[in-house]
Parts: C-alpha cells; structure tokens; sequence
C-alpha cells in the first residue's frame, strides 16, 4: 500500500495534531511575520498625522456603525479610480488606522479622499436622510447621529491607549483631548451655521459632528484642503 | 434507505457497551436551528434594506449594525453549531467512547450559546471592532478562546482513550478546525482594551488588514470547509451505505488543503497597499487550492457510486451531492477571483456576495442540512416525519440559492464594467448613484432568492419539530451493538 507511511499517524493523536499545527503555521509565519520589517510600510509619509481627539470620536462612530460595510477607504491603482476618487492608496496613509477600514464592498463609493471633497453641510444634511440630497441613494438614514451627545468622557483615554501602540501624541494632547475635542466641535459648528444650517444646542455637540470632522479629515495629507463651507444656501447643495 | 431508522446511544463493540452522550449534541442541534432562523431572517432583512432603504430603522437596525448580526448568527450560531452537534455524534462513535467529559460538554453548549446571545446584543447596540468575522469586543474574544479550549480538551482527551485503533478522515478535519482556528481567533483579535466594549487593534493599518484578511480567508477555510468536510466524510458514507471512495485521496487532499489554505488569505487585498509579493503569494496559492478542494469534492461525489438510485429518492443525499457540487463550483470560481485581472472587475461588487453565499448556501447550508436530518430522527430515537417536506425544502433550498447567486454574478459584473467605463475622451461615463440604480432590480431579486431559502428553512423547522414531537430523547435499552461504522471503515 502506498499510504502505509501514514497509518502510524492515523494512529497517534498528538503527532496527528504536532503535524497538523506545523502544516497551517507555516504560512502564516511567512505572510505575517515579514511585514512587520519592511520599513517602507511602516514610516508614515509626509503630511499623514494621528487623528485630532475629535476626528478619533469621529472615526470611532464611523467603527461603531459599521460604515465599512458599505464604504470601501481603499483607492486602486487604475485609473478609473483615480479619476473617480483621488491619487491611489498608500500604506503610510494608514499607519494610525487601529483597525484598518480599507472595506470589502462598495454598495457605496470609496471615502479614502472624502475629505474636503463636500462643505461639511452636505454632511449634515446627508446624515440626516441621504435622499435629501440624492434620491436614488439607498444609504440608510443617520438621524440620530444629529440629536445624540457625543460622549468625551473616555477621549483622553483613547488617545492614551493609542500612544500605547505608537501613535505620536503629546502630553498635553492627551491632557487636554476634551478641550481640543470641544473647540473643533465648535468650529465643524459654526460652518455649519454658516451654512445655514439651523442647529440646536443639542445638534452642536452631537455625535454627527465628530463624524463629519473625521470624514473631512480624511485623505487630506495627499489631497486639498477641506471645503468647510460652501457658502451657500442648502437647497443650492441638493 | 433514509435517515428514517431509530439508533441506540449505545456502542462500542468487542463486548463492552459504552453509553454516549447524546445530551450535548440534541442541544447543539437545536441551538444551531434557532440561530439559522434568526441568522437567515436577519440575513433577508439586510437584503431588504439595500433595496428598500426606508427599512432601517433608528440606531439599532440599519444595516451596518444588522450585517454583522447576520453573518455572526448564521456563521457561529448555526454552522458551528451544526459543526459541534455532528462532530460530538461522530467523535464519540468513530472513537467507540463516550466524550472525555460531560461537564466541559455542557461547558461547550451553554458557554457558546451564551457567546451568541451575547454577539448579538452588542453588535446590534454598536459594540465592533469591524473587523469582518471578528467583530466581537475583546471580553466576549475571551469568553470565545476559553469554550474553545474546552472543546479542544474534550476532543483530544476522548481521542486519547479512544478504543478504535485509526482514526478516521473526519477527525482529522475536525482535529485541523480546532487548531487552526485557536490560532486565528487569539492572533487577529489582539487589541488594547480602552474600556470594558472598546478596544483599539494591536495591529494599524495595512499589518491589520494583512492579519485581518489571513485571519477572515482561513475562517472560511476551517469554519465553513475544513469542519463541513469532517460532517461530508462522517454523514455521507453513513448515508448512503458506502464506505469513503479513496482513504488515499483523503489523505492527500487533507494535508494539502490545510497547508495551502493559509497561504491564500492576501487575495481579499489584491492591489491594495499590501507588498506586491504578499498578494501574489495569496494569488498563486489560491489557485493551487483548486486541486485539494476538488480532491475533497470528487472523494465525496465519488462516494455515490452505485448508490446514484439512491439519490434519486434520498432528499439528504440530493442535499449532500448538490453541497459538494456547489463546494466545487465555489471553490472553482474562487481561484478564478483571485487572479488580478478577474479581481480588478469582481473586488468590491456584489460578485464577492455572489460567491461568498454559493459557498454558504450551496455548500455549507445544505450539508449542515442533511447532517440534521441524518441526526434529528437519531438523537429522538424516531423517524423523520415527512420526507416529502425534507424533499420540499431541499427544492425550496435549491431555487433559492439560484435565485440569489445568478442575480448577484450579474449586478457584481454589471457595476464592476459601470465603475470602468470610460468615454471616448477617457472621462468616466458613470457617476457612482447610477451604478447603484443599475443594479436594484438584481438586489430585489436576491432579497426574493433569500426569502424562498427562508422559507425552506421554515419548512425543515416544521418537521424537526413534528419528528421531536413523535420521538423520545430517552435512548431505548442498550445492546451490545455492532458500530463498526461504514465510515469507519477503510
């Protein structure tokens, strides 16, 4: 029999198991090992900062609704892509990405290069149903996002534990996260009165506007600086 | 001729009567069809939202929180669970005793059945770490890697004093599952907690979506076909009365499937920020995995030979035969994916979905099927109520799945041209909302292919629970009885 070689490994479960580890662990040393010293993907390139504490809010509702199910942040070399969305994605534009968001599906378009691409009321008015603004769009609505508080209680935190693992901040960022966080909150809020947005005190220190400083952010170390207010009325926006 | 014959619990041979323990694996089937049903469901109402956004509501039901329910509840709750029912069934008879030990075996069924509870309220309350078949927050990763041990130690302690000399081709997938899968969970899942359900990854960027995309390919490779394997090369030959086609051919696919598996997970990030090297080794191994995945499907088809009449008239044997058919063809176009030019048009469409669900559906699902019907009438010593309705359902099943893949290949291949056309001038001719309003129609028509699969899934509910109903989990006397399985068998 030609397989007699392996009845004595049909017959011992801990070598069995010994050889079965030893098959599935080889690629994966191969694959993830190598990565981790290859310094081109490592070094962030020019321009590519953490996050403010108020875009690191943002991202984390980004995170906590999902949005990577439908939105890809993953630019391709073609040009199709580039034309459509901006310069192509690099790996030293997400090295303060914790977890990456490069997506798998676009039921809607890639976000890599959002940033500054619309004034932040197009946000806003977006969030708060995206048919006000394209009708055949089939995002799902984020009203709440509109009227809920944005919770800064754990901001100095978070960016504590992201020290941890390596990004950059400083001390007093850490120590004065809430401040930093409440005086862009004020500012993403002031656009968008400007803008002629109508908000509430509750609207202005809502969870939307951590997110639209978040998407405005994103993309800009390659790309434009962000448009934060178009100067128009809303309905000019549809 | 069919999953209709009452078993004793009882086996063991060579004169001694060993007692197994049933009582874990009538708990993990019927929790595998309680999270089917809600998984499927949950699954119908995403389909539904893309077509009709209208149908999200608030915070709690959109569809970024809904997807990751769905894929959670149909992925752990049902298919692991199906996986743990058949593999305690079969460990135990292919060993000749009963599990190492009860206590860690109600251990597995309440501590999983918890994991899932508790996955589905904090995803839908927002708690992720979006990371794709790894969502869970870090104290329910933990609670995940404890109850895998368990199971782990209740599954080499019973292989340690088995009382059968070899151990059979369905053991080593399941043996293979529980290592490979230790490995990914604790790896991927490493983070930093910030507080008690969030967490930042230990890896950023372009390492995590490496690690991530090793971690999500190989939960495919030994969540939903390494295990469903070991329950084809259990049930099948039990099935049809046959003994496995080639012992060779199992094991030559076995060691080069699990070796060849992990190479294959940087094909999820072709023309990404990865290094070129690690997507070309994802590419070029994916398409050597062709070989040991029809090596897996042809020993099972291969199997039926000279039972093929039997076919005819088995509704779980269709079941079987077509989930093999569909594992081939999956694992077919997979490979085909992978290729960068193939994946420059499917990447990002809904041909991913397309895929994706020919596997679950055609192949995990109706294997994981036929494995309840073949253990239903068993563990409530009966026989099953209706074939006719497992012969309905495995219909219903069949025109659902053809109903859902065939729309997405052609919304998948429909946006992915959309996205690259170019005019004359080399402008874009599209802008992104008409290629969403391009393919509605196809997403109503996918909604509707879940729905009829919903609706065999309703129809196998009804008989499970007319066939408990007639049955008794109480085991009838024991008799020295012969197990000598056909499976277990050369």
């Amino acid at each position: 029999m030609a397989y007699e070689w392996h009845r004595p490994l049909e017959r011992k479960w801990l070598s069995f198991t010994l050889f079965t580890t030893l098959a599935v662990i080889v690629g994966g040393l191969v694959l993830l090992v190598p990565p981790f010293f290859l310094q081109g993907t490592i070094e962030p390139i020019d321009g590519v900062r953490p996050y403010s504490a108020l875009e690191q809010e943002g991202r984390d509702i980004y995170v906590r609704e999902s949005c990577y199910v439908c939105h890809s942040q993953q630019v391709r070399p073609f040009k199709s892509e580039t034309d459509r969305y901006g310069p192509f994605s690099t790996a030293g534009e997400s090295v303060y990405d914790r977890p990456f968001q490069f997506g798998s599906r676009r039921t809607g378009p890639d976000l890599a290069r959002v940033g500054g691409k619309y004034p932040d009321s197009w946000h806003w008015l977006h969030f708060e149903d995206p048919r006000n603004i394209e009708p055949r769009s089939n995002m799902p609505g984020f009203a709440f996002l509109t009227t809920s508080d944005l919770d800064l209680s754990q901001t100095s935190r978070k960016l504590e534990v992201l020290r941890t693992l390596g990004a950059p901040y400083g001390d007093a960022e850490i120590a004065n996260a809430r401040e930093d966080a409440e005086s862009q909150m004020q500012a993403v809020a002031e656009s968008l009165r400007r803008d002629g947005i109508a908000l509430t005190e509750q609207n202005a220190r809502s969870e939307a506007i951590a997110l639209i400083a978040y998407l405005q952010g994103l993309g800009r170390a390659i790309q434009r600086e962000p448009m934060r207010s178009a100067g128009l009325a809303p309905s000019e926006l549809r | 001729m069919s999953a209709v014959s009452a078993d004793s619990d009882a086996g063991g041979g060579a004169g001694a009567v060993v007692q197994y323990d049933m009582g874990v694996v009538r708990g993990f089937a019927l929790s595998s069809l309680l999270w089917g049903l809600v998984g499927m469901l949950v699954g119908l109402l995403a389909a539904l939202q893309l077509a009709w956004p209208e149908l999200n509501w608030g915070p709690y039901l959109h569809f970024g929180r809904i997807r990751p329910v769905h894929t959670n509840a149909v992925i752990f709750g049902f298919t692991l669970g199906v996986v743990f029912a058949g593999s305690y069934y079969g460990i135990q008879r292919l060993c000749r005793v009963r599990m190492f030990s009860d206590t860690l075996s109600r251990i597995n069924l309440w501590g999983w059945n918890a994991i899932i509870v508790a996955a589905a309220v904090s995803l839908l309350l927002g708690r992720t770490t979006s990371k794709e078949y790894a969502e869970l927050e870090w104290p329910i990763d933990i609670a995940i890697a404890v109850v895998w041990v368990v199971y782990a130690v209740n599954v080499f302690g019973t292989l340690a004093r088995r009382r059968e000399k070899s151990m059979y081709a369905a053991i080593w997938f399941w043996v293979a599952t529980v290592i490979t899968i230790a490995m990914l969970h604790i790896v991927n899942s490493m983070a930093l907690p910030v507080s008690w359900m969030k967490s930042y990854s230990a890896y950023a960027g372009v390492f995590d979506a490496n690690i991530q995309w090793w971690y999500g390919h190989n939960a495919v490779g030994f969540l939903l076909t390494t295990p469903i394997l070991g329950l084809m090369y259990y049930f099948l030959p039990k099935q049809a009365e046959r003994p496995i086609f080639s012992h060779r051919l199992s094991i030559l696919h076995f060691w080069s499937l699990i070796f060849i598996y992990i190479w294959a997970g940087p094909h999820h990030l072709i023309y990404s920020p990865l290094p070129d090297w690690a997507q070309t080794f994802g590419t070029a191994f994916s398409v050597a995995l062709i070989f040991p995945s029809w090596g897996g499907m042809l020993n099972g088809l291969l199997t039926l030979r000279g039972a093929w009449h039997k076919v005819r008239t088995d509704p779980l044997l269709k079941m079987f035969a077509l989930g093999l058919t569909f594992y081939g063809m999956s694992t077919f176009e997979g490979p085909m994916m992978a290729l960068k030019t193939v994946n420059s048009l499917s990447h990002f469409t809904n041909w991913t979905i397309g895929h994706v669900h020919s596997g679950a559906l055609g192949w995990v699902a109706l294997t994981c099927f036929a494995t309840l019907y073949y253990l239903i009438p068993r563990l409530w010593h009966t026989k099953l109520y209706s074939l006719a309705l497992a012969e309905a359902h495995f219909w219903l099943a069949t025109l659902g799945i053809v109903l859902y893949v065939t729309p997405m290949w052609i919304s998948g291949v429909t946006q992915g041209l959309m996205w690259r056309a170019v005019n004359e001038d080399g402008s874009l001719t599209y802008t992104f909302i008409e290629t969403v309003a391009a393919i509605r129609v196809y997403d109503m028509i996918r909604a509707a292919g879940g729905a009829v699969f919903v609706a065999g899934m309703l129809v196998m509910l009804w008989n499970v629970f007319m066939t408990i109903r007639q049955g008794t989990a109480a085991a009838p006397e024991p008799s020295p009885a012969l197990t000598p399985a056909v499976a277990g068998g050369r």
